[in-house]
């Protein structure tokens, strides 16, 4: 095998090691930024940001590491927020429950749309879903359980495990933060498993992947399903954080606005997602007072994105010299 | 089984029979009927466009037969599922060469272990439970001289090494049938050789069918040679006769035959 001018290469460890050092470094600031961070901003707006940054990731975990992009993540995101606010409304479940209630209602959904959708791809996967989705939509809709056009409103926030009082800003903000974090290990430990390492492979190669034996509907729905339902624990947290859910979070839009979140940010990034999420967030908050129309700020945004940071803005920066040194890894 | 294999025929492994393919009423492949034994390497031969891609295709079940029959040591897979076939044992390559590109020389050979090993389901666990199947994969990649390439990623490697790292994972799965799509195709020289000793050793243990142009190498190591024409069988038989087949020259008329 002489031939060929590739020699095995030695480079890349030293510049691995010391991003390991800064990344431990930049991880452990970002959590002590994250534990202060209610003390000098209005901490709901915070716990928003970590919901839909959850929501983020958890789309995120489709898109970018398994290659199917959902246009109807709203349905798990909304139905699942439904779902904790009715237990703990109605039912007057615990929030940990009444959470995991809305985990699995949105797991249970995701097995549904999956096991229809998964066999298509490319924009053909994206329709069915969508589909999917607004006919769920319509049912929420209709059922007397979601209240119509009025959802859900002043859910409580309980106690957690009966002892700690969530109406207490703080104590929610953290247990928010807490969920938040367990959400992100888990898509970093699905991404990074043995099953990660598959669906990884189907993703550069899906034929030689089946050629090798292995089931590839199963795993995408096996990623589908975990997308779906970490996508239900960002949309019950939300529910028990504004204490409402509503039409707005099972509508096609939602849908639409988690894709721009992740683009924005970087598919296939650990952070990406957050960040993105943070400044569609922070951008409709900025202008939820003001004359000028919200979508036409997020949509410019979106657009100098694609134009501008084809990889996001995340994905850029791991791909930046600076991103290298930080320990960023460059997506795929 | 090793004392059948010395024995002038040793055992059918893959079969079909009349086998045929329509594209919406042109017809690529027909009335097909190949017999593919244990401990032998079988040529799949014929001018571009005769049908031995489809064939392949046919025979892996990437593509669904529209008549005839597959058998595979004794069961009808004419119906089953491509992964559920590779899982018996029936492993094939593909012409364009088929690696995981970002993932590296060893991760590339531990994605075939990992099924068996099943390691390919756990999705708490962390990527350091795959170490185990390092040694495995190591003696792969020391046999077929890809160990300085272990850590690099697949992307990085000379057109010839990723065919022969494709060779590799492949034989990861120890297939009892190999189903090999032109794998010298666009290769140098010397990687030519190695890659036909490669496959000869291999073929000790194991059936080969293989799809090639370069009609050295089939002269070379195939003991049994089937040549394609529009989709139907023009001839059969060992390298000798087929290349003095008329009808064949006829085929070949202006190339190396």
């Amino acid at each position: 095998m002489a031939r060929g001018s590739d020699t095995a290469p030695a480079e890349a460890t030293p510049v691995r090691e010391m991003g390991r050092g800064t990344r431990t470094l930049l991880l452990v600031l970002a959590l002590a930024a994250l534990i202060a961070a209610p003390f000098y901003v209005y901490p709901v707006f915070l716990m928003t940001l970590l919901c839909f940054g959850l929501f983020a990731a958890a789309f995120n975990l489709l898109l970018g590491y398994t290659g199917l992009l959902s246009f109807g993540h709203a349905a798990f995101f909304g139905g699942a927020a439904y779902f904790t606010a009715h237990a703990a409304k109605v039912w007057g479940w615990p929030p940990e429950f009444a959470l995991l209630l809305g985990v699995i209602g949105a797991a249970g959904l995701g097995v549904v749309m999956g096991a229809i959708a998964i066999r298509r791809q490319g924009i053909y996967f994206a329709m069915i879903t969508l589909a999917l989705s607004q006919m769920f939509f319509f049912a929420c809709l209709q059922m007397p359980f979601t209240h119509g056009e009025d959802g859900i409103q002043s859910v409580p926030r309980g106690r957690l495990f009966g002892l700690i009082d969530l109406n207490q800003t703080l104590n929610m903000y953290f247990f928010v933060l807490a969920v938040f974090l367990l959400g992100l290990l888990i898509i970093w430990r699905f991404v990074n498993s043995p099953f990660g390492m598959i669906l990884k492979a189907i993703r550069e190669n899906e034929q030689r992947a089946v050629s090798l034996g292995y089931a590839v509907p199963a795993f995408k729905l096996g990623a589908f399903v975990m997308s779906a339902a970490l996508a239900g624990l960002a949309g019950g947290l939300k529910a028990l954080v504004l204490q409402f859910a509503t039409l707005t979070d099972v509508a096609w839009q939602m849908s639409g606005e988690v894709i721009l979140m992740t683009l924005i940010g970087g598919i296939g990034t650990m952070l990406g997602p957050i960040l993105g999420s943070s400044i569609v967030i922070a951008l409709q908050q900025r202008l939820a007072t003001s004359d000028f129309p919200v979508t036409i700020i997020t949509g410019l945004v979106f657009m100098v994105c694609v134009l501008l940071f084809r990889r996001g803005l995340i994905g850029e920066l791991a791909h930046s010299r600076i991103g290298r040194a930080m320990g960023l890894r460059p997506p795929g | 089984m090793d004392a059948l294999s010395q024995t002038a025929e040793p055992r059918v492994v893959l079969s079909a029979r009349g086998l045929g393919k329509d594209f919406s009423g042109f017809t690529a492949v027909n009335n097909v009927n190949l017999d593919v034994r244990h401990a032998r390497i079988h040529a799949l031969i014929g001018p571009n466009g005769a049908g031995k891609t489809t064939v392949f295709n046919l025979l892996t079940k990437f593509l669904q037969p529209t008549r005839g029959t597959i058998t595979l040591m004794g069961t009808d897979i004419t119906r089953m599922a491509p992964d559920a076939v590779a899982r018996m044992g029936l492993v094939r390559s593909f012409q364009i060469s088929a690696v995981f590109p970002h993932l590296t020389v060893l991760e590339n050979v531990r994605v075939a272990l990992q099924r068996p090993a099943e390691l390919h389901t756990q999705f708490w666990r962390s990527l350091k439970a795959l170490d185990v199947l390092n040694g495995r994969a190591e003696v792969l990649l020391d046999e077929l001289g890809l160990t300085p390439w272990r850590d690099t990623r697949a992307a990085d490697l000379s057109y010839g090494r990723k065919r022969v790292l494709e060779i590799a994972t492949t034989l990861a799965l120890d297939p009892e049938v190999l189903l090999l799509d032109e794998p010298m195709a666009g290769m140098g020289h010397e990687d030519v050789h190695t890659v036909a000793d490669i496959i000869r050793e291999v073929a000790k243990h194991r059936a080969v069918l293989m799809v090639e142009h370069n009609l050295s190498v089939v002269e070379d190591i195939c003991d049994h040679v089937t040549v394609l024409q529009r989709g139907e069988i023009l001839a059969e038989g060992d390298y000798a006769t087929v290349s003095n087949d008329p009808r064949v020259r006829t085929a070949y008329m202006g190339s190396e035959a």
